[in-house]
């Protein structure tokens, strides 16, 4: 590991542990700009840059952060997210923050959309409805209305005024950022020896919560120096997909065990606003329409996606072959509705495509993961030893 | 929602009667639908398009209500362990795995009839976002056709242009030219506006009823009872003149409860004394109904409102299906159920119930499968008591988990949520 590397690693590390966002203060006390935090799962970052707007992804806690407050407000079986975001609203660690968005991802998130507004009514707090129907004049009639009027209550808080250049412009900006993030992915597909996932999510993460022009230099630089590593070298490991983490993120931890249980985590869904849009967006004509487009169009498959006329299932045997992988984790959070009434039908597609898998639950603030560790165990060495692959 | 709970007699007035007759003759056109050629659509309470399904001559099946009578059957454990033994995780909605579980095991209706396959899915996304993934589910296993219906969320607490003309559009462009491909026919408007036309009127009456819990006491349950009183309205009898009727008798028996000075029919008989006026929020519990009710009206306690009698439509605040706007109407009503509502606009609506019919506190009863429901109740709970000043209980089951009925636990809590109310009273005397 470079000098360097390290301490990229480190700045990222340390981004993802300290809770009360000091790059968006630094952000804010430098530009004295609004800062929008938002849920998982989408919503479109570039019509917040574009108005000035620094778009700040809260995923969460994670595994450190205790609740007292936070359990107060959910009952035993909704899942952790939630709890821990309240935590961290009201104890201050998001008050640098001038609103949230909450996208159509649950009734969790939805839900939550509107305790905020009871909790912190000074504050924005706006759900953000996404269509389910594609058709451009029906779906995306109605998509554009709501970011039209998410526009203007960011202009009524102190936001610039949309303006169709600066989108152009932020749109390149995020398409510079994605096109940095499918870079990795790629790297790490070909050389998962050289960018562990425990180590990448770090950098995908700590991107939530910095401005994006920032985060894109702190890519490319890692990406430049994970090609310098040398002492990273390929281990006799199962190459694996690993699918449900794309709301309630995993601990740290247990990303760092399946590693060392033997597995290559060569494709997942964690941070999944970074490649929820495939490819690059236009930027020539009417951007706020490529941007709706996009969408509608361009959007990943997800457990929280209406699947019209495709295959449940088909993307991530897509993705399996794709990656070369040789199974695939369901690693879904406990009481994660979108990710567990999915589960049943894209094991069925593994299945019938004699794709091994094997599954286990997390939330957040999970400790013990020796039982995960020798069940992600035994799954590689059961591919390595007896798959034929 | 028509049969009585765990098959346990209780006194029956003729609209109850009416009401069960509909629902057996409903249920044995569709175990013969098949056979005669009639074309069924599964589809969802809340969002439902009743009227718009019987203008094409379609029989609705509803899933939640198949698994709901499952749970009052004693039947829902076994379906539910199905499909947990397919894959389904404990942690996700009962209803589905009942439904999933009842569909593997024969799809046996609540009559001991069977239920015909659905010649299309109507996916009326409203309110509740497992319902998408249960027909996506069900669509692995049926060979038919999904309508997806987006309905979107009133996320800031209000309906606006574009809201209503996305529903309208995915009406006109998805949902009616799927009915008219299912049927071989073509949308005739005009009938479906005499179909709106009698909704209209039934739930005319159906608000009169809902509103007689203002009386002291109170001649319903309105949330018990409520139960069986939406049950033609919410489910394949909107628009009918079977509705219309029903509702009409109803409220004649309901104005003669009045006249009387009576209170609710309870599964003991009629109520005596009416000790405590209560507003429920959350679905019941149905595995355990019948014991649940009596848990109240053992102590007298009567529901005087409640929000999950709201959840396939919100009629008390003045909606109605309008025939002069077809397709807006329904648009409307759609956006307008209850778990379609943002938390500051349910919070809005209890603390209207609480001092419209004078309640003594709010109950909520937390089911562990909802989540559109439950998630934000804890905080519901607080802003009503703020609000109000009346003392709030916090019980937790499921819909149709016989497991997650611990019902010395539950009457433990009432006893002594009562008791507070009581010693409230006492204090504030």
């Amino acid at each position: 590991m470079t000098k360097r590397l390290n301490e990229l690693v480190a700045r990222a590390e340390m981004l993802n542990q300290d809770y009360t966002l000091p790059e968006v203060r630094r952000w804010k006390a430098t530009t004295g700009g609004l800062a929008i935090g938002y849920m998982p799962v989408y919503v479109p970052r570039e019509l917040l840059h574009s108005q000035g707007v620094l778009p700040v992804g809260i995923v969460g806690a994670g595994a450190d952060l205790e609740i007292i407050r936070g359990d107060a407000y959910y009952q035993s079986y909704i899942c952790h997210l939630p709890r821990s975001t309240i935590e961290l609203g009201l104890n201050g660690s998001l008050d640098c923050l001038d609103g949230m968005l909450f996208p159509a991802t649950c009734d969790v998130i939805r839900n939550l959309s509107g305790m905020w507004k009871m909790l912190f009514p000074e504050k924005l707090s706006r759900y953000v409805d996404v269509p389910q129907n594609f058709d451009p004049e029906t779906g995306g009639a109605f998509f554009r209305a709501e970011l039209e009027e998410l526009c203007a209550d960011l202009t009524v808080r102190g936001a610039r005024a949309f303006e169709p250049d600066a989108l152009r412009k932020s749109i390149e900006t995020y398409n510079e950022n994605r096109k940095l993030v499918r870079s990795l992915y790629e790297q790490r597909l070909a050389e998962p020896w050289r960018l562990p996932t425990h180590e990448l999510y770090l950098f995908l993460r700590a991107g939530l919560a910095m401005p994006v022009e920032e985060h894109t230099a702190m890519l490319g630089e890692y990406l430049e120096e994970t090609t310098l590593c040398t002492d990273r070298v390929p281990m006799d490991q199962a190459r694996v997909v690993l699918t449900g983490s794309f709301c309630e993120q995993p601990p740290i931890g247990l990303i760092k065990t399946l590693e060392r249980s033997g597995c290559y985590i060569v494709d997942d869904d964690f941070i999944q606003i970074h490649r929820w849009i495939r490819s690059d967006i236009p930027s020539d004509g009417d951007p706020f329409d490529n941007l709706v487009q996009a969408f509608l169009a361009d959007s990943i498959a997800s457990p929280i996606r209406y699947i019209d006329e495709d295959v449940k299932g088909q993307e991530l045997c897509d993705r399996v072959r794709h990656c070369e992988a040789e199974g695939v984790l369901f690693c879904a959070p406990s009481f994660c509705d979108p990710a567990l009434l999915d589960q049943p039908m894209a094991v069925a597609a593994v299945e019938a495509a004699e794709i091994p898998w094997t599954s286990f639950k997390f939330s957040e603030n999970s400790g013990q993961f020796q039982v995960i560790r020798e069940q992600a165990g035994t799954f590689a060495d059961s591919i390595k030893l007896w798959s034929g692959r | 929602m028509g049969n009585s709970p765990e098959g346990t007699a209780v006194q029956k007035d003729r609209s109850q009667e009416r009401q069960k007759q509909m629902i057996a003759d409903h249920f044995t056109r569709l175990s013969k639908a098949e056979d005669l050629g009639e074309k069924c659509v599964y589809t969802f309470v809340p969002g439902n398009l009743t009227e718009l399904l019987l203008s094409f001559d379609i029989a609705p099946v509803l899933p939640e209500i198949n698994a709901l009578q499952s749970g009052m059957r004693g039947k829902s454990r076994e379906y539910i362990s199905t499909a947990e033994k397919l894959g389904h995780s404990e942690d996700v909605c009962t209803y589905v795995k009942c439904d999933l579980g009842m569909m593997k095991s024969g799809n046996v209706g609540p009559t001991g009839e069977r239920l015909p396959p659905p010649g299309l899915l109507l996916l009326s996304y409203t309110g509740c976002f497992t319902f998408l993934k249960w027909f996506e589910i069900l669509k692995q296993e049926y060979d038919c056709p999904v309508s997806m219906l987006h309905v979107p969320y009133q996320g800031e607490g209000r309906v606006t242009d574009s809201m209503r003309e996305y529903v309208v559009k995915q009406l006109k462009e998805k949902v009616i030219p799927s009915l008219e491909k299912l049927t071989g026919k073509a949308y005739d408007e005009d009938r479906l506006k005499e179909l709106l036309a009698r909704s209209a009127r039934a739930e005319d009456d159906l608000v009169h009823v809902l509103e007689s819990a203002k009386h002291r006491p109170s001649p319903i349950d309105a949330y018990f009872g409520g139960v069986y009183y939406i049950g033609p309205i919410f489910t394949a009898f909107r628009g009918t003149e079977d509705a219309v009727e029903y509702y009409k008798e109803l409220r004649s028996e309901v104005d003669e409860r009045v006249r009387l000075g009576k209170g609710p029919v309870t599964p003991d008989g009629e109520l005596d004394k009416e000790r405590f006026r209560i507003v429920v929020e959350g679905p019941p519990n149905w595995t355990h109904f019948r014991e649940f009710w009596k848990m109240f009206s053992d102590e007298g306690a009567v529901v005087v409102a409640s929000t999950y009698t709201k959840v396939g439509g919100v009629y008390d605040y003045g909606f109605r299906h309008d025939p002069d706007r077809p397709l807006e109407s329904l648009a409307e009503y759609c956006m307008g159920c209850y778990t379609n509502l943002n938390i500051p606009s349910r919070i809005q609506m209890l603390n209207r119930y609480m001092k419209e019919y004078e309640a003594d506190g709010l109950l909520i009863n937390s089911v562990k499968s909802c989540n559109s429901f439950s998630a934000g109740q804890l905080l519901i709970l607080r802003e009503v008591e703020k609000a109000t000043g009346r003392p709030g209980g916090f019980v937790e089951s499921d819909l149709v988990d016989p497991r997650y009925f611990s019902a010395a636990n539950i009457k433990n809590r009432l006893e002594s949520y009562f008791q507070m109310i009581e010693q409230k009273r006492g204090g504030g005397a």
